[in-house]
């Protein structure tokens, strides 16, 4: 199976609101609420890590979860979020000759 | 419970101050007759301390900023402000009268996801609009800034701040937001002059048009529901707050003044001299302010529309009593329910008192 990246989206705002992350998208207004572990991902979504050395290095030092498991639930979360536009998913890392504009309409 | 209502709730209990407004400059290229400001410019704070402070905003936590004015655009550092506030992550709304904005600025604000623009539009007739703002030709320069906008693909809320003058004119008003892919509010909110000077107030909607608009569904939605008798008055209640100024949001002067509100000018400290965090955590006048609970209010404890009037603290602190009742918000839910609220009609003629810094637009 090949590697995830993922990467925040440019189209929304975020912030940390104690263990949790809230963001909400520019293109239609929606509210997302992360949890503990989920709000962990976010924050390392840089685009260039890939999603497993995320969940190896920051989901499993940091809480106690399998990595199949925490794997599995991360790739869920990512492609969740990537539906609902607020999360860009990959299977090459970004560097910043072929980023891809995010289309701003 | 909704998502944005336990969001206020963890950031109550967090002490975080999610929501902050911002006026940038009070400076405006309009003279809208019911404005509370003086268009002077007092000494505004430049770029560089704009900037420190937004660092210091998101530090805090702060996750919704909106940009006001006076007329933000009227700023030269506006677009190096908003791409300040985005490399930051704060979720911006601007608030501005969209007559100097061309598809090019319409095109930049799209680039930098702004989340939403807030208009203000008093009506579709001309004569009325700009007659209200003073500037010939005000109505189509704002239509033209709006329809940038939305080709742009930004998002509009239209605020249509409803007054004796444009009373009749708030539907066509609501079927141009439609029309423009628009949100739309109505708000009925005119206050004295930052100088204290409250002859503006004659620009208020009368009773009438304030009884007609709490019952017509295509403005509040369910009209049983909107005007219903209020409901028993409860501990929790009693418990609560009457909004989240001071709680959760706050307000920063173009001279760096914090307040709680933008309706409420009182003065918790400067940024000029102090940390937003210190402010933010050390002020007495905020600490003061979050010690009032429902059940401390001098009047309104006891009134049985407690637990759905819209009180507001900052209107309450400008009749001279933080902790007493706003007799405009008395007023509305009198007309809002058609139940007596206790003293109300001694007040309505009282005058009032101290100083103001700016009401919502």
């Amino acid at each position: 199976m090949s590697e995830l990246y993922v990467e925040r989206s440019r189209k929304v705002a975020y912030r940390r609101l104690g263990a949790e992350i809230i963001i909400m998208s520019a293109s239609d207004s929606m509210l997302f609420s992360l949890n503990e572990v989920a709000s962990v991902i976010w924050e390392a979504a840089d685009g260039a890590t890939p999603l497993s050395a995320i969940v190896r290095d920051e989901v499993c030092e940091q809480f106690e979860i399998g990595i199949e498991q925490a794997q599995h639930d991360a790739e869920e979360f990512a492609r969740s979020l990537a539906e609902a536009g607020i999360l860009l998913v990959s299977e090459r890392p970004r560097v910043p000759s072929d980023s891809p504009a995010e289309k701003t309409a | 419970m909704s998502l944005i209502e336990t969001i206020l709730q963890r950031a109550q209990s967090l002490h975080v101050p999610l929501s902050v407004h911002f006026d940038l400059t009070y400076r405006c290229n309009e003279r809208c007759e019911h404005c509370y400001l003086d268009h002077r410019d007092l000494g505004e704070l430049r770029t560089e301390r704009v900037k420190e402070i937004l660092t210091d905003l998101a530090e805090a936590g702060v996750f919704f900023l909106t940009l006001s004015g006076g007329e933000p655009f009227l700023r030269q550092d506006l677009f190096e402000i908003l791409e300040h506030g985005r490399s930051l992550n704060f979720n911006i709304k601007l608030k501005t009268n969209a007559v100097l904005i061309s598809p090019s600025e319409a095109a930049r604000l799209r680039d930098l996801f702004v989340e939403r623009v807030q208009v203000s539009v008093y009506s579709v007739r001309a004569e009325i609009h700009d007659g209200i703002t003073k500037v010939r030709g005000s109505l189509d320069r704002t239509i033209e800034g709006i329809r940038a906008l939305r080709a742009a693909r930004v998002a509009v809320s239209i605020a249509n701040v409803l007054m004796s003058s444009n009373a009749s004119d708030f539907d066509g008003v609501r079927r141009l937001a439609q029309e423009l892919g628009a949100q739309y509010t109505l708000d009925p909110t005119v206050t004295p002059m930052m100088d204290g000077d409250a002859s503006i107030l004659e620009h208020r909607a009368d009773a009438d048009t304030l009884r007609k608009i709490f019952r017509n569904p295509a403005i509040v939605g369910n009209v049983e529901e909107f005007c219903a008798p209020p409901a028993a008055v409860d501990d929790d209640i009693l418990d609560g707050f009457s909004c989240s100024a001071g709680h959760t949001a706050c307000y920063i002067s173009p001279y760096g003044d914090v307040f709680p509100c933008v309706q409420f000018p009182m003065t918790c400290g400067n940024l000029r001299d102090r940390t937003f965090r210190e402010i933010w955590d050390k002020s007495p006048q905020f600490a003061e302010l979050r010690s009032i609970h429902a059940r401390d209010l001098h009047g309104c404890s006891s009134c049985g529309h407690l637990g759905s009037c819209s009180r507001c603290p900052g209107l309450a602190y400008l009749e001279g009593d933080m902790r007493g009742p706003s007799t405009a918000d008395c007023e509305k839910s009198f007309l809002r329910t058609g139940v007596e609220v206790p003293g109300l009609r001694s007040r309505i003629n009282a005058p009032m008192q101290g100083k103001l810094v700016q009401i919502q637009v």
